[in-house]
């Protein structure tokens, strides 16, 4: 279909996919895609171990520790649900153009994520295991250890996708708003000097590892919690 | 004889082109009596009833009324199901006026229709009730006055009275015997208690474990006139629930 | 630069506020943001719950359209952007298929999901009082399916909020997104917390809206 409508000349922006795929190999081998992932990666994989650390350590002790709530929710909630994404062009004038830009923009929009997703997920620990365990006489270590978090965990891992698709949402508005470097500044090169095929090959290319990343979180899960399948 | 309404011929089901639910069943179901399918569970009695229903069709076999033979639903059958099926945004009038809606009957004449069911299923005062404000058993009173409305000769029933608890359970059973000889139905209900198929029915199905296959037919002929409390104490009650628990038996192992 | 100027005082927020309102360029940016949110939503909803049935209803289509869906329902976005400003020029048209192109596949998935939880018994029920394959779509899967497909619309608002000012901020020459760009690049740092400001709340004030109408249908939901 996409081929059709290249092909039908809609538009010169708009290259068939035969063109867009030849574009795709090129880059690939000539180091173009390689040279530009080699600025995005680094701050991308920093900004998703923040994201996932704090934002599972946040929510977690929220959803424990009940006295913060008042105060972190709301933020937390306005993060979720606000168009965060505007503050972004402001990390510029705090950060310069650096790779410390681009790690705030992506903890900006995951990390919220990940904490609400994490928090929900404590917070619907069914009571009557929680009375079961407390019936046993567990510890308060073993009961968050052997019930709260395993049975959070479906909560915490959908909630670490969502704020993994938050992060690369955060990486590519930061590469296209604020620091010309990276798979962002290919973009947007690419569609300055007109080079269409070129400029969907680099969207194509970033799709795939967010689809091929969320892929491997999904799998992972599968594979770490077998049993979870049943529902 | 009795009058023969419906009856299965050598139906057969399979499931997925490898599950044999169903073999060989052939049935005589009577006209104007309860006929009650009894079995083990997965024996094949819902995929039994939805053959009779026309909601699944057979693989092998026929499925015929009065001789002819029958495809997919019609109004000569209705269905009263297992969890209700009621819909949860229509209020009790507008659930039992539904079947009457499908047939396209003017919404002032189905109502009229709906009210005299719901008022002989005991639900009056509640037409305007939605489902999640009504109990178990009547949220099933609902499906059966929905299932009367459309005035089939046949009424089809999955496990009625198995979301109910027990005292429900047994004042269902008597109103429905009630009602039965207000309304000359015939009757073909599913059910796993032993108890209830015997108290109930004039035919006593029995199928064998999967693939399921008739087994067994028995014919209570319980005298049901004097006291219900009595009627469960006859002896000839107690012994024909010992009788049909003891083959059932075998067909579990 | 200190954190003053970037953190100006809530009085000259709230003056800046004021002054905004009395701008056209404002107001246009707001009439912009507004429209092309509107059409972007609408369409989304419109295609979204059709599709959505479709797949719900049919294997096939579920089968070929399901792996697109799911891919796009978490991809970013935000990076296909730059590739509808030429097509669709700097206008309009590209914020609106921004805003669907972030909206449409939540509300797709969920109302699917929504026609694929409806329980066997109310369709058999359908078709045991003979009502045609027609009838039972419309009067008894789609509103059986109406909390999901309602949740999914709320979704998809909220999506879409983020879809137009996204779109705006990095297309950076129209709407909201110019006038974020011009405050910063004259260091108006009151007007720019003042437009934030005026952003959130408008987005919690339509967040906020659809969440009551949600809460209106929700009892549907109790009882199944
Ligand atoms: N749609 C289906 N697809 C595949 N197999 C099915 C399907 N429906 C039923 N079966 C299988 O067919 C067999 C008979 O099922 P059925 O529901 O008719 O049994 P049942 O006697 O009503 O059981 P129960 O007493 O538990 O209600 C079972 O083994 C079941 O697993
Ligand atoms: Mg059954």
């Amino acid at each position: 279909m996409w081929e059709l409508a290249g092909r039908a000349d809609i538009s010169i922006a708009f290259p068939p996919f035969s063109k867009v795929a030849v574009a795709f190999v090129s880059m690939l081998f000539n180091g173009e895609f390689t040279a530009a992932y080699a600025d995005s990666l680094p701050p991308l994989l920093i900004g998703l171990c923040i994201t996932i650390i704090g934002g599972v350590i946040i929510g977690v002790s929220i959803g424990l520790v009940r006295s913060t709530e008042w105060f972190i929710m709301p933020l937390l909630i306005i993060f979720q649900t606000a168009p965060v994404s505007a503050l972004i062009p402001m990390l510029t004038y705090i950060y310069g153009i650096s790779d410390t830009a681009k790690v705030v923009a992506i903890v900006i929009l995951g990390m919220p994520l990940v904490a609400l997703n994490s928090y929900k997920g404590i917070q619907a620990t069914s009571p009557s295991l929680l009375e079961m365990a407390k019936s046993f006489r567990a510890s308060w270590f073993d009961t968050i250890l052997f019930v709260i978090l395993p049975s959070a965990q479906k909560m915490i891992f959908a909630g670490l996708r969502l704020g993994v698709s938050g992060a690369f949402i955060g990486i590519v508005l930061a590469e296209l708003l604020i620091t010309p470097t990276g798979i962002g500044d290919l973009i947007t090169y690419n569609r300055f000097v007109a080079h269409y095929d070129k400029m969907f090959a680099t969207i194509v290319s970033i799709l795939a590892v967010a689809g091929l990343t969320l892929g491997g979180m999904s799998k992972l899960e599968d594979l770490l919690f077998p049993s979870e399948k049943n529902e | 004889m009795d009058d023969i309404i419906l009856k299965t011929e050598d139906v057969g089901v399979i499931y997925d082109r490898s599950i044999v639910a169903l073999e060989n069943v052939s049935l005589n179901v009577p006209t104007g009596k309860l006929t009650a399918i009894l079995g083990p569970s997965g024996c094949g009695k819902t995929t039994l009833l939805k053959v009779i229903a026309g909601l699944i069709e057979p693989s092998s076999g026929t499925v015929k009324i009065r001789d002819k033979e029958t495809i997919g639903p019609g109004p000569d059958r209705a269905l009263v199901f297992q969890d209700f099926a009621l819909l949860p945004w229509a209020t009790v009038l507008q659930n039992v006026a539904f079947g009457l809606r499908a047939q396209g009957v003017s919404k002032r004449e189905r109502e009229k229709t709906s009210l005299t069911y719901i008022k002989e299923v005991g639900l009056s005062g509640f037409e305007d009730k939605y489902p999640h404000q009504l109990s178990g058993g009547m949220r099933q009173r609902t499906g059966l006055a929905r299932a009367l409305t459309v005035n089939s000769e046949i009424l089809l029933m999955d496990e009625p009275f198995s979301a109910v608890d027990e005292q429900m359970r047994r004042k269902l059973q008597e109103d429905l015997l009630e009602l039965l000889k207000i309304e000359n139905k015939t009757v073909i209900f599913v059910t796993h208690s032993i108890e209830e198929a015997v108290y109930l029915a004039d035919q006593v199905v029995i199928l064998s474990g999967r693939p399921g296959s008739i087994a067994e037919i028995v014919y209570p002929e319980i005298d049901r006139l004097g006291e219900i409390d009595l009627i469960r104490r006859q002896p000839r009650y107690v012994e024909l629930v010992d009788e049909i628990w003891s083959s059932l038996k075998s067909y579990v192992e | 630069m200190g954190w003053m100027t970037l953190l100006p005082p809530l009085s000259g927020i709230w003056f800046a506020f004021a002054e905004l309102l009395e701008q056209t360029a404002f107001w246009e940016a707001f009439a912009m943001t507004a429209r092309t949110f509107g059409i972007g939503l609408g369409l989304s909803i419109l295609v979204g719950i059709p599709v959505g049935v479709l797949m719900g209803i049919s294997t096939r289509a579920d089968k070929i359209l399901s792996i697109w869906v799911n891919l796009f329902i978490s991809a970013p976005i935000t990076a296909v952007i730059p590739a509808l400003m030429p097509i669709f020029g700097i206008a309009d048209a590209t914020v609106i298929a921004t805003v669907i192109l972030f909206s449409i596949w939540v509300v797709i998935i969920d109302t699917q999901a929504g026609i694929t939880h409806v329980k066997d018994s109310l369709v058999e029920m359908g078709r045991n009082f003979g009502c045609s394959r027609w009838k039972i779509i419309i009067w008894i899967v789609i509103p059986a399916a109406l909390p999901e497909i309602i949740t999914g619309v709320r979704l998809s608002v909220v999506r879409a909020v983020k879809g137009v000012i996204v779109g705006q901020i990095v297309i950076a020459l129209i709407g909201f997104g110019g006038l974020f760009n011009t405050y910063l690049s004259y260091f108006l740092m009151e007007r720019f917390w003042a437009l934030i400001i005026v952003v959130f709340v408008m987005s919690f004030t339509i967040i906020g809206l659809v969440e009551l109408l949600e809460r209106r249908i929700a009892f549907y939901a109790r009882t199944r």
